[in-house]
């Protein structure tokens, strides 16, 4: 799988290098500024792309604009943006266009080289990975001013919170230590207290909840 | 202001409203400066006379702080129905002086002495000026009485202004000298009272005052911000010492007895690996809320209006937030004008017991103007430790201002104004 890399730390960015190696992960390129990010992600036609939110020249969001800019010529070009703090306003812009294929991380996920490894992968293969952050942010706040997610036990609240997260039943039960039969229930009956249509695609179900997270703001 | 606006662009009737506005303004001001001023020009005159013998010693603080506060509404006056402004340029006085140092201190403020010169002024030519807008409006009236037949109950004649009255021709020449009048006064009512309030600022004004009330309110909002600054250091300080430092120092020293015990006692090491993992973790979650902190990341990237939207975003309570802003404001502007956002939505949050919020961000000839207002209970007030306080200082350095508008039982509205000019 080839990716491509933006970090501008060199520390950072060569510890990610050697970590997605480790991963047999191939890596296409690995760059440190907006402008060459844009043209690695035209050019080289990643399977998926890393990058960080910050990024030089602006030292603003200039990642994260490089990633909405790659995924409008590229509708679903999977990209995970990682960054030093997480914004749920960012997370919505990464969802907006609803394709799937977005994660958005905290830095500090890549101490957990696993879960960080699978992330990309969920990501690449057009899932979702959201930094539980703002899955609980979105959950606070949903819970406190909305009668549907009020209805939810505290397990289903649980459970809708890792599927936000783009988990698959089978990871979940295993987080959860519980049957994967249980979690199909849970996940049910969420879907019915929510109102939503039950789907078998993993991806358009967590879009699904996360649509619905963010919809009659 | 709008006084004048009203009195100009305002057609026939908005015209002819603002005259007679003007005449009842001008007939209000010259029955009260004459005697005001007189009262208190005698007063005074006796009053600082009677020093030598000791009872002017106790009397004048009193009189003069009378003429101050006959003076200060003059000036409000001059603000309200004129739009003119007279900056008082008082000194402060210490509270509990004693009235020979209170006595002395007043005669020994040049405002002091403005006051008095201006009181004779304001009971001859301001008098004047305030009261021929009403003359000329109601004298033309006498005309037009004498040309309908009023003429009549003085058979002997009967001068008015310059024309004797003797029989109905001259009568119409009566009414032909009140229509001149009235025209005269139609065009210059408003400019009279406008002159008026001009001589009140040209005697009691102070070149002077504008620029020492602006020094004093420089020092005054120079020293919060140092002080604010040196606390924020302080505060730094303190969490990067006790926080993130500590939880570093802890790490190394987990990971020098994780060196120690590789070989001897692996569990033993692994368990403390990860816990030097969790100390980093804990470590960098410090760190990102002492940086939010100081200087929110959103605020940094994308500026005010979206750190705006990603604070409501993290806002228990609905809030709707509307940005019309076109460019980005000085970073220090930005971060003060954040940090009072977030303080006044805090606020609202806690106490307000609201279920909406609006916060609405524009910015117009060179004013920034932000207005919070939510649906709560309202009884919000500046000042009663609400922190509200503290934003109004905060604000003060960048001459910005607060206003709070909160009846009891809501809704609360917040409104914030910071001239400043957008990049």
């Amino acid at each position: 799988m080839r990716v491509v890399l933006a970090e501008d730390l060199f520390l950072l960015r060569d510890g990610l290098v050697r970590l997605l190696r480790a991963y047999d992960f191939e890596i296409a390129a690995a760059v440190e500024s907006g402008p060459e990010l844009d043209r690695a992600l035209t050019e080289l036609k990643p399977d998926v792309a890393v990058v960080d939110v910050r990024l030089p020249p602006t030292h603003t969001d200039e990642g994260l604009q490089c990633a909405l800019r790659a995924r409008r010529d590229r509708p679903g070009l999977p990209v995970l943006v990682l960054s030093q703090h997480v914004e749920q306003l960012y997370a919505r812009e990464l969802l907006a266009d609803g394709s799937g294929g977005v994660g958005y991380l905290l830095k500090d996920r890549v101490f957990d080289a696993d879960h960080f490894v699978d992330a990309v992968r969920r990501v690449a293969a057009g899932g979702t990975a959201m930094d539980p952050q703002v899955i609980q942010q979105l959950l606070a706040r949903r819970a406190a001013d909305d009668r549907p997610l009020a209805r939810l036990t505290p397990r289903e609240l649980e459970v809708l919170e890792l599927m936000a997260q783009g988990r698959s039943n089978a990871a979940i039960a295993t987080h959860l230590v519980v049957t994967e039969r249980a979690i199909a229930k849970h996940t049910s009956n969420i879907f019915a207290k929510l109102g939503l249509e039950v789907s078998d695609d993993d991806n358009r179900r967590v879009l699904a909840v996360l649509a619905y997270l963010d919809h009659g703001r | 202001m709008t006084i004048e606006t009203s009195g100009i662009t305002g057609g026939g009737t908005g015209r002819t409203r603002g005259i007679a506005r003007a005449a009842v303004r001008g007939l209000a001001l010259a029955l009260v400066s004459l005697p005001g001023a007189v009262l208190c020009l005698t007063l005074s005159a006796v009053s600082i006379a009677l020093i030598p013998i000791g009872v002017g010693i106790v009397t004048t603080p009193w009189v003069l702080r009378g003429v101050r506060v006959f003076a200060d509404w003059r000036r409000l006056l001059a603000a309200q129905w004129g739009g003119v402004r007279i900056p008082p340029s008082y000194r402060p006085l210490p509270k509990d002086a004693n009235p020979w140092a209170r006595t002395f201190g007043m005669l020994a403020d040049p405002a002091t002495w403005r006051d008095l010169r201006w009181l004779p002024v304001d009971m001859t030519a301001g008098f004047l000026t305030a009261l021929l807008p009403t003359v000329l409006l109601l004298y033309p009236v006498e005309g037009f009485a004498l040309a309908i037949g009023l003429w009549r109950v003085f058979p002997d004649g009967y001068w008015y202004g310059f024309v004797p009255v003797t029989g109905q021709a001259s009568a119409f020449g009566a009414a032909a000298l009140a229509a001149v009048l009235l025209l005269f006064g139609h065009h210059f009512a408003p400019r009279l009272l406008a002159a008026h309030f001009a001589l009140t600022r040209a005697v009691l004004g102070s070149s002077q005052g504008e620029l020492a009330e602006r020094v004093r309110v420089l020092t005054e909002t120079r020293q919060v911000a140092v002080d604010a600054s040196a606390a924020e250091l302080r505060r730094i300080e303190r969490d990067l010492h006790d926080g993130a430092q500590a939880r570093l120092v802890a790490m190394g020293m987990d990971l020098g007895t994780v060196e120690m015990l590789l070989d001897k006692d692996p569990a033993k090491a692994k368990e403390l690996l990860a816990q030097a993992r969790r100390s980093s973790a804990d470590a960098l979650a410090e760190l990102r809320d002492l940086v939010r902190g100081i200087h929110p990341p959103v605020l940094a990237e994308r500026g005010l209006g979206d750190a705006v939207r990603a604070l409501a975003l993290r806002l228990p309570v609905a809030t709707e937030v509307t940005v019309e802003l076109d460019g980005r404001a000085q970073p220090p502007v930005e971060s003060a004008a954040y940090f009072a956002v977030s303080e006044v939505l805090t606020n609202a949050v806690k106490h307000a017991d609201a279920d909406r919020i609006w916060v609405d961000l524009h910015h117009t000839d060179g004013m920034l103007r932000i207005a919070v207002t939510d649906n709560g209970r309202g009884g919000a007030v500046i000042g009663a430790g609400s922190g509200l306080a503290g934003v109004e200082r905060r604000l003060g350095t960048f001459d910005g201002v607060l206003a709070v508008s909160s009846p009891a039982g809501g809704p609360t509205m917040v409104t914030l104004e910071i001239p400043c000019a957008l990049s």
